[in-house]
């Protein structure tokens, strides 16, 4: 088992618009990107858990062959910048998902 | 009509700066037209709701010099789109003091401005709420009600490449939009000049973050888009960086909520199809985007209201008996202050913490448990008025320092205060209220075109 960060090039979050937050896991190896793709670790129900999140949350969970990447969109409990949001831009939200561990 | 159409992108967000040289060159490559992103709703919605600038005047200013003398200099358009930030009336306002100044101070009167407005009229957006012609863009976005509206400080909309284009045929040199779907400007004056929509949108969508789409990337230098009838190529001007297929095909994921098929004012963009070739190490060619338009046309809605006041204390735990316990306190803590403010409705404020060190960033979704030896508190509250927000919060502080919780030895005080004085009163605090696509019949009718003088 290999964890996620360690095969990624890139992995981060950041806002999509005020109301969601959004995770990239980029891979600048084909086999590195298909290893994850194939190995079916990302769902729904796995970030779910990672980040207490219901099912309903997670509005998008997409694979890009051409960029070699995944894209998991889901949203936010407070939206950006008011009352008790912890973290405006949403950039540290990734490291829960860095520590997927990767068949 | 040319062949190919050079777009300068000079920097990811109007005020963030970029190299001299890199600009320089730029303009030695003979682009056709100068264009730059201004505009974010990235550090939340204080600045559409208080009407104040993402970026320093100063900032502002060192780097809309440098633009509009080196447009001027060849005789290229300028494009400005979301000026100012947010692109409300007061951000536009704000950056046309700005360029009034430098045209003074360069002597560039004959200068030909036009600005294209994005500022939607409340009784226009009830109309169409009136018609469901006005939908949250989200599960998770609040239904617009007319309440709402009307505690809004103002509502502006990300305009499509439409006004933009009616802009560039009054010959304007310089074009100040407000706020607009990020890759319009550079859409449009591609559209303009003859060249395919898809290709000049997802050029746009590239070039507005300056050289993002590099290795190593930054919003803080120039790039360069290069507009052909079946493909584009972009490249950055300063030889420091490079650009790979995989690197642009990769920027296509950013701040976006899917990465291959892309909203817009008017149009879905579809770059599942897109072919990314290296021209070398520096350049990259990118092949079939595609484009439709979408189901009718809507336009993005952005809006904020005032929430709250805030007051807020900053402080340091060091002690193991105390961290140990630290939220049962924090809890404790804020019981005995609610207490002590019975007479007052609890609606009208709220407490909380944030533990920096546990749980600070993430909150209740963190899923590490493990302590700290050291841990950093914020704790805020916020209230109606700021009096009230800063009254609470005074007893809130001393209560806290000073609270005896079961099994402390350190009974002189609970917390370290980096300041004094320690509470810091932070002013409005605004939520975005407005985030709602509307259905427009022109897409123009919104963004009046107003030529300067």
């Amino acid at each position: 088992m290999t964890r996620l960060v360690d095969l990624a090039k890139v992995l981060r979050s950041k806002n999509s618009g005020p109301f969601q937050i959004t995770l990239d896991v980029l891979f600048d190896d084909r086999a590195k990107y298909e290893r994850v793709k194939n190995s079916g670790i990302i769902t729904k129900e796995t970030v779910a858990k990672a980040y207490h999140l219901g099912l309903d949350d997670i509005t998008g969970i997409v694979f890009f062959d051409p960029a070699m990447g995944v894209k998991i969109t889901y949203n936010r409990k407070i939206s950006s910048g008011t009352c008790f949001d912890r973290d405006v831009y949403g950039a540290q939200q990734h490291a829960p998902l860095m520590e997927f561990l990767v068949p | 009509m040319k062949d190919s159409f050079k777009i300068l992108s000079p920097c990811g967000i109007l005020g963030y700066g970029f190299p001299d040289e890199s600009f320089e060159r730029g303009l030695e490559m003979h682009p056709d037209a100068i264009v730059v992103d201004a505009g974010s709703t990235d550090a939340g919605p204080h600045k559409l709701g208080a009407g104040v600038a993402i970026v320093s005047r100063l900032a502002c200013k060192k780097d809309l010099r440098r633009l509009i003398l080196g447009g001027w200099k060849l005789g290229i358009p300028v494009i400005i789109g979301s000026a100012g930030g947010s692109g409300g009336r007061v951000h536009v306002e704000w950056t046309l003091s700005i360029i009034d100044e430098i045209v003074k101070e360069d002597h560039l009167e004959k200068m030909k401005q036009a600005i294209v407005w994005a500022d939607i009229p409340k009784d226009a957006i009830k109309e169409s709420m009136g018609k469901g012609e006005v939908v949250p863009l989200g599960t998770n976005v609040p239904p617009l009600t007319e309440q709402v509206l009307d505690e809004t400080t103002a509502v502006v909309a990300q305009m499509g490449i439409e006004p933009i284009l009616e802009a560039l045929d009054t010959g304007a040199q310089l074009i100040i939009c407000g706020r607009a779907y990020d890759p319009s400007p550079f859409a449009a004056i591609g559209v303009k000049n003859g060249f395919p929509l898809a290709l000049s949108y997802h050029m746009g969508k590239v070039l507005e973050c300056g050289a993002l789409c590099c290795d190593p990337g930054t919003t803080k230098d120039c790039m360069m888009g290069e507009l052909y009838k079946d493909h584009y190529d972009v490249y950055p001007t300063n030889k420091e960086r490079k650009c790979s297929p995989v690197s642009v095909a990769a920027h296509t994921f950013y701040e976006k909520d899917h990465p291959y098929l892309l909203h817009g004012p008017g149009i879905v963009q579809d770059l599942s199809q897109c072919t990314f070739k290296a021209v070398n190490d520096h350049r990259v060619s990118v092949y079939g985007s595609k484009i439709e338009p979408s189901d009718g046309y809507w336009i993005k809605l952005e809006g904020a209201r005032l929430k709250a006041y805030r007051t807020f204390v900053i402080a340091g735990v060091r002690d193991p008996l105390l961290i140990a316990k630290i939220g049962e306190v924090e809890s404790l803590v804020k019981q005995s202050v609610e207490k002590q403010y019975e007479e007052i409705d609890k609606d009208l404020y709220k407490i909380s913490f944030i533990n920096y060190g546990i749980n600070g960033v993430m909150g209740d979704l963190e899923p590490l448990k493990d302590l700290p030896h050291e841990v950093g508190v914020l704790f805020e509250v916020v209230a109606k008025s700021q009096e009230l927000a800063s009254a609470i919060c005074a007893s809130l502080r001393s209560t806290f320092m000073h609270y005896g919780y079961e099994g402390r030895k350190a009974t002189a005080g609970n917390l370290a205060f980096p300041f004094a004085p320690s509470d810091v009163e932070f002013g409005k605090v605004f939520e975005f209220s407005v985030y709602h696509l509307m259905k427009v019949s022109d897409p123009c009718s919104f963004f009046p075109v107003e030529v300067r003088k």
